[in-house]
């Protein structure tokens, strides 16, 4: 009844390293995440300026769907790329900056600028705004990546042509603590993964 | 071996069986409706410094009374109060339904902002709690669901996108049963982002009035049963979409761009016309944006004269519970065949006529379309079908 699905391409961003398809594309000394976003930034030649408004979970998210929808996505057409991502944290590392922006009477400040990023799925606005994306999105939270559901949430979107492809991965960001790991996947046969599953490839 | 492959995809019926909502106007659904038909607000005037350092409208849940029904349902003190509110609503529709919490039962919980406030203690346990995954937790351990929860957290399209989640879940045949929750609260860090946006309204919100300011802010959770077995249903889900505006991060697209997309993918999925839609229950948070982006979609796709309401005059934004609070509500309005007035609604306050429902009528539903947009630029839709059962 269903089409197979196979995974496309794949990155993972985790401990100051970017390692696209199995192949370290950038690597720095350990630093924080806001000076390795910045300099992974540059690396790319990436070319955005609302990058450095985002929130780092915001970041973290749109540099691994930069290095795997760049290559595939055109101004030209309609892309229809599914969003779907997870992770354990919410968008609590911003929640938190927001928290002590209104907990003193003294010094109370809410910044309309910080509160927008109290959502997790404001990195799928994100990176739809970036490539054009008018599709699917949906952001789920679990206590530790989901790989079956998402998964199987993923071929749900592509069996019922919901979707073309399908962005699906885990954007996990709290207090400087950070990985990443995405992937594209399609029914179009894959020549480099033929029985790896997101399991296998986010568990190397 | 071809002609198998060949076969059209049947997509597998799916249900909503039960429901179930709590919110200041009532504890379950039936005290929801006569207090919609008596046309009673839960949006009220609060001056409370712990929330907001001027007074305020919002729609509150009384927490004495919420703690006096948990009482009877639980004497375990370790519950929030989203929590508590949460349990309340999903305890008689799991009751009622007789279904086994066992593998192909799943459990999904969608909100915007859980149990936020537990940040405003400086506590590693109280941090702890402020996290979606802990809070659908306990949630889902009170009830003894086998099925690891699945939170939806996407704005203020939560808790549709719950219901649609569910149903995709059921379609592809990995779960029989799904009992969805949706819930959110009223708090100090909603009401001052809301303010800080200059979003908040200083008059109850005036849903697609020509003299709206904005939103009014509340809270309630709502519960439902999506099933793949007819037996007892209320509403057919029958067609469903999410797409993004891809334009800005905290205002809608000026086209409705993404809604119109999601509204004409769920309708082409439902396999029905425009025109054989009965009703809309719309997002309407009256913001002078958010109403007009959902005027002009609904041109462009031909529903100007549907008649159309928001529901926020009764409850507020409720936030990730609104989507689902008002899908309940909707069903009511369905198997009565009553459209509920737009509470709040005076003089059409948007550039494109639609039309919006100014008293209670009686009027027969078949099809009903459920809307809602939020921040990030997202959009859900999803058509219904009533579900008419045979007098025996």
């Amino acid at each position: 009844m269903t089409q197979k699905t196979n995974i496309q391409s794949y990155i993972t961003i985790q401990n100051n390293e970017i390692v696209l398809n199995g192949t370290s594309v950038f690597k720095i000394e350990p630093t924080d995440f806001a000076d390795f976003s910045k300099q992974a930034y540059r690396n790319f030649d990436v070319q955005y300026p609302k990058f450095f408004k985002m929130d780092a979970l915001s970041k973290l998210a749109f540099l691994g769907a930069e290095l795997l929808l760049s290559p595939i996505t055109s101004g030209e057409q309609e892309n229809n790329i599914a969003l779907v991502l997870a992770n354990k944290s919410s968008s609590l590392d911003t929640d938190v900056k927001y928290q002590e922006s209104i907990s003193d009477q003294e010094n109370y400040f809410p910044s309309p600028a910080v509160f927008v990023y109290t959502l997790p799925n404001i990195c799928l606005g994100e990176i739809s705004i970036r490539h054009q994306l008018k599709s699917e999105n949906s952001f789920f939270i679990f206590d530790a990546f989901n790989t079956e559901f998402m998964s199987n949430y993923s071929n749900i979107l592509l069996n019922s042509n919901k979707a073309d492809v399908v962005l699906c991965g885990w954007v996990e960001f709290f207090n400087d603590d950070y990985k990443a790991f995405l992937c594209t996947i399609s029914k179009e046969e894959s020549t480099k993964y033929t029985n790896e599953t997101i399991n296998t490839l986010y568990n190397q | 071996m071809c002609s198998f492959a060949l076969q059209k995809l049947e997509m597998k019926e799916v249900f909503i069986t039960e429901t179930n909502c709590i919110t200041p106007l009532g504890f379950d659904v039936k005290s929801n409706t006569e207090a919609i038909l008596r046309g009673d607000s839960g949006i009220q005037l609060h001056e409370d410094l712990s929330l907001m350092p001027m007074p305020f409208y919002a729609s509150v849940i009384n927490t004495e009374k919420l703690n006096r029904a948990f009482e009877k349902i639980s004497t375990d003190k370790k519950y929030s109060r989203l929590e508590k509110m949460m349990i309340l609503a999903l305890e008689p529709i799991i009751k009622n339904s007789g279904i086994e919490l066992n593998s192909k039962t799943a459990f999904i919980l969608s909100t915007t902002k859980g149990n936020v406030t537990a940040l405003k203690e400086d506590s590693e346990e109280s941090f702890n709690n402020a996290h979606l995954d802990v809070l659908a937790k306990n949630v889902s351990d009170f009830f003894g669901f086998q099925t690891q929860p699945i939170v939806v957290s996407n704005a203020c399209v939560s808790g549709i996108l719950a219901v649609s989640v569910a149903k995709r879940l059921i379609q592809s045949e990995l779960y029989d049963n799904a009992f969805v929750i949706a819930g959110d609260e009223v708090s100090e860090f909603v009401l001052s982002g809301f303010n800080a946006f200059q979003a908040m309204s200083d008059l109850p919100c005036k849903p697609y009035s020509k003299n709206r300011t904005g939103v009014s802010l509340g809270e309630a959770t709502a519960a439902v049963l999506v099933s793949a077995a007819a037996t007892n249903a209320k509403v057919k889900v029958i067609g469903d979409s999410s797409i993004n505006d891809a334009n800005h991060i905290s205002g809608p697209s000026r086209t409705g761009e993404g809604l119109y997309r999601s509204i004409q993918n769920a309708l082409k999925e439902a396999q029905i016309e425009v025109d054989k839609i009965d009703y809309i229950s719309a997002h309407g948070t009256a913001t002078p944006f958010n109403d007009e982006m959902e005027a002009i979609a609904l041109n462009r796709l031909g529903l100007q004269n549907v008649p159309i309401n928001s529901l926020k005059g009764f409850y507020g934004h409720t936030l990730g519970a609104s989507g689902l609070l008002e899908t309940v509500i909707s069903i009511e309005s369905a198997n009565q065949n009553l459209l509920f007035e737009s509470k709040g609604f005076d003089e059409i306050g948007v550039s494109e006529t639609i039309n919006v429902i100014d008293k209670n009528e009686e009027r027969n539903i078949d099809y009903f379309l459920k809307t809602a947009s939020g921040f990030g630029g997202c959009n859900t839709a999803v058509v219904f079908e009533k579900v008419k059962h045979e007098l025996h």
